[in-house]
């Protein structure tokens, strides 16, 4: 469910998008013409404009900044997914049940091995119960947007009308979802954990939450290429399946990337899954200290891969608004 | 009653067949994450040469006797966690008007034939764990006995898990934290977790009987909590009466049930 209401009462879309009168394929897909110069609607922009104001006879937002849109967006996907509290809390209890269940195997772990990867028993628990937190906001498993549905269903082709660049419209509502879950996820099991097992106090907290908001647009530029996919791959239940065994294995949820050995652990630790588990984590606990840079390294890395994944997402919507399949349409 | 279980799960199997590449996918892909649960026991085990007293092929034996159990109830019988679905949406209102048990129904509704690849990948892992462990001949035949008991035990906390359903139909993913928790915790041996832990899947939630307790008896082990050496071959008991409560509350919940009218 996207939320329409922001267009302004005279905000006429036009007829941008015209079925293609074309052979239809066994699956009764209908290809969308891409935008030709002679049929430019006002609503066509490039998804690299960041401001959708900047157009003169574009949708009117009441002089309302694109600033206030995306603030309005963010808080849509925060209401949006506070509607489903019941299932929410379900998923904070079973995060709870497997946080308590891997960290007896850490601590297993480390007490056979102390110290091991800088940790103290401690950290380990504390880093177990951080990532079952993080597995709602950053969505580990993957999913949480609505665009492969959307892609399948058609409407896609409407949001690549809106008056914002897919991607940001994206982003603001995946950032109003990630707040919520952060809220009704994320809290519940590492109040459990300090409750259960005591757990460490964040080292630096201001820091850890920007590098929490970081993380959740890491983890969104990753999740927006994967969904686009779909553009492309028809069933993205393959794509999906991998994206989740390298999002869960090389992000540090089922172990601390410190303890993977040798070249794997080096890889594992620049790979971009990283900045979405393992980096906040060790913003929390403290161990940054041997990491190049320290905490401005820290964040760099995050900013680098965010920008990475984003810019890539920016490519990856410009072409598919030049491919747009719509399924039966 | 397995007749018409079979028949409905071969219709779907059918089904699921005329996608023969997704269908290949998929099950390539559930063999690929159950994979990864052995790759953290890999890299557990690059740190470390014993977890909770544990070396790693004994581990292994653990994890693949119960990841055997696990894969083949959920393959089976899992999708009776999908009940507050039917419920939602009515449609177990026609299933209580035929003349098939409503749990037959909701197990094969849906079924998925590509589970079978999680089997695989615990039945893979199994097959290495056994020729390394030498096990005696005269203590081999408890192995498929646990897998049996095993099924039992899963299937069992999944009926349970539906059952509770028939309550909370707004908050299905409540019975995931038993069902999918009592597979993550059957993965690695009891004696990493807490005494209190362990006795509550003993006395409680009986999952100790899945390949624990069985378990100690194939490897030759003692146990860590002193339980008598007799408690090791409680398993079928223990499936049993696991199996009788789950029964019980599952034909509780469809008697209090009451249709949303839709």
């Amino acid at each position: 469910m996207m939320i329409y209401d922001l267009h302004g009462p005279d905000h006429a879309p036009g007829p941008p998008l015209e079925p293609l009168p074309g052979p239809h394929g066994p699956d009764r897909r209908v290809l969308i013409s891409p935008p030709t110069p002679n049929r430019q609607t006002p609503d066509r922009q490039t998804p690299d404009r960041p401001t959708p104001t900047a157009r003169s006879p574009g949708p009117d937002f009441g002089r309302c900044p694109a600033f206030f849109l995306y603030l309005r967006l963010v808080r849509y996907g925060f209401r949006r997914h506070a509607t489903y509290w019941g299932a929410a809390a379900a998923g904070a209890l079973t995060n709870t049940v497997f946080g308590v269940l891997r960290a007896y195997v850490l601590i297993a772990l480390w007490e056979s091995r102390p110290g091991l990867g800088g940790y103290d028993v401690g950290d380990a628990v504390t880093f177990c119960f951080l990532t079952q937190a993080f597995i709602g906001p950053m969505q580990l498993f993957g999913g949480g947007l609505e665009l492969p549905r959307r892609i399948r269903s058609g409407d896609i082709a409407l949001d690549l009308v809106r008056p914002a660049p897919l991607q940001m419209w994206t982003l603001s509502e995946d950032l109003g979802r990630a707040a919520y879950l952060f809220l009704a996820r994320g809290l519940p099991p590492t109040l459990a954990g300090a409750l259960l097992f005591g757990i460490e106090p964040p080292a630096e907290a201001a820091a850890f939450l920007v590098c929490l908001v970081l993380a959740v647009v890491v983890s969104f530029g990753w999740r927006y290429l994967i969904a686009l996919a779909a553009c492309w791959v028809l069933d993205d239940r393959g794509l999906n399946v991998m994206s989740m065994v390298l999002t869960t294995f090389f992000s540090g949820m089922m172990l601390p990337l410190v303890i993977f050995p040798g070249w794997l652990g080096s890889l594992a630790r620049s790979l971009p899954w990283a900045a979405m588990v393992q980096v906040p984590a060790d913003v929390y606990l403290g161990r940054i200290g041997d990491r190049t840079g320290g905490l401005a390294g820290a964040l760099a890395f995050q900013c680098l891969w965010a920008a990475v994944l984003l810019g890539l997402g920016a490519a990856l919507t410009a072409a598919a608004r030049r491919k747009v399949v719509i399924q039966g349409g | 009653m397995v007749r018409t279980y079979a028949l409905l799960v071969w219709t779907w199997t059918r089904a699921a067949a005329q996608y023969p590449l997704s269908f290949a996918l998929m099950t390539v892909g559930g063999f690929v994450v159950s994979g990864l649960d052995i790759a953290v026991i890999w890299v557990i085990f690059a740190n470390t040469s014993s977890l909770g007293g544990f070396g790693l092929t004994e581990v292994m034996f653990l994890y693949g006797s119960a990841g055997l159990a696990f894969a083949i109830a959920d393959l089976l019988f899992s999708n009776v966690d999908r009940i507050s679905e039917h419920i939602r949406a009515g449609t177990l209102d026609a299933m209580l008007i035929r003349p098939v048990s409503p749990f037959v129904q909701v197990a094969a509704d849906r079924f998925m034939p590509h589970r079978i690849g999680r089997v695989a990948q615990a039945a893979v892992v199994l097959g290495i764990a056994l020729p390394r462990l030498d096990v005696p001949a005269g203590r081999a035949w408890m192995i498929p006995v646990m897998v049996v008991c095993g099924i039992v035990i899963f299937t069992s906390v999944w009926a349970l898990g539906g059952a509770v359903q028939f309550l909370l139909t707004d908050a299905p993913e409540v019975a995931n934290a038993f069902t999918y928790g009592g597979g993550m915790l059957t993965q690695y041996p009891l004696s990493v977790y807490g005494d209190h832990i362990v006795r509550g899947v003993t006395f409680i939630l009986p999952l100790a009987f899945v390949n624990w307790q069985p378990g100690l008896y194939v490897l030759g082990r003692d146990d860590p909590l002193g339980l008598p050496h007799w408690v090791r071959f409680l398993s079928p008991a223990a499936a049993v009466a696991l199996a009788l409560v789950a029964a019980l509350a599952w034909r509780a919940g469809i008697r209090r049930y009451r249709s949303t009218g839709s």
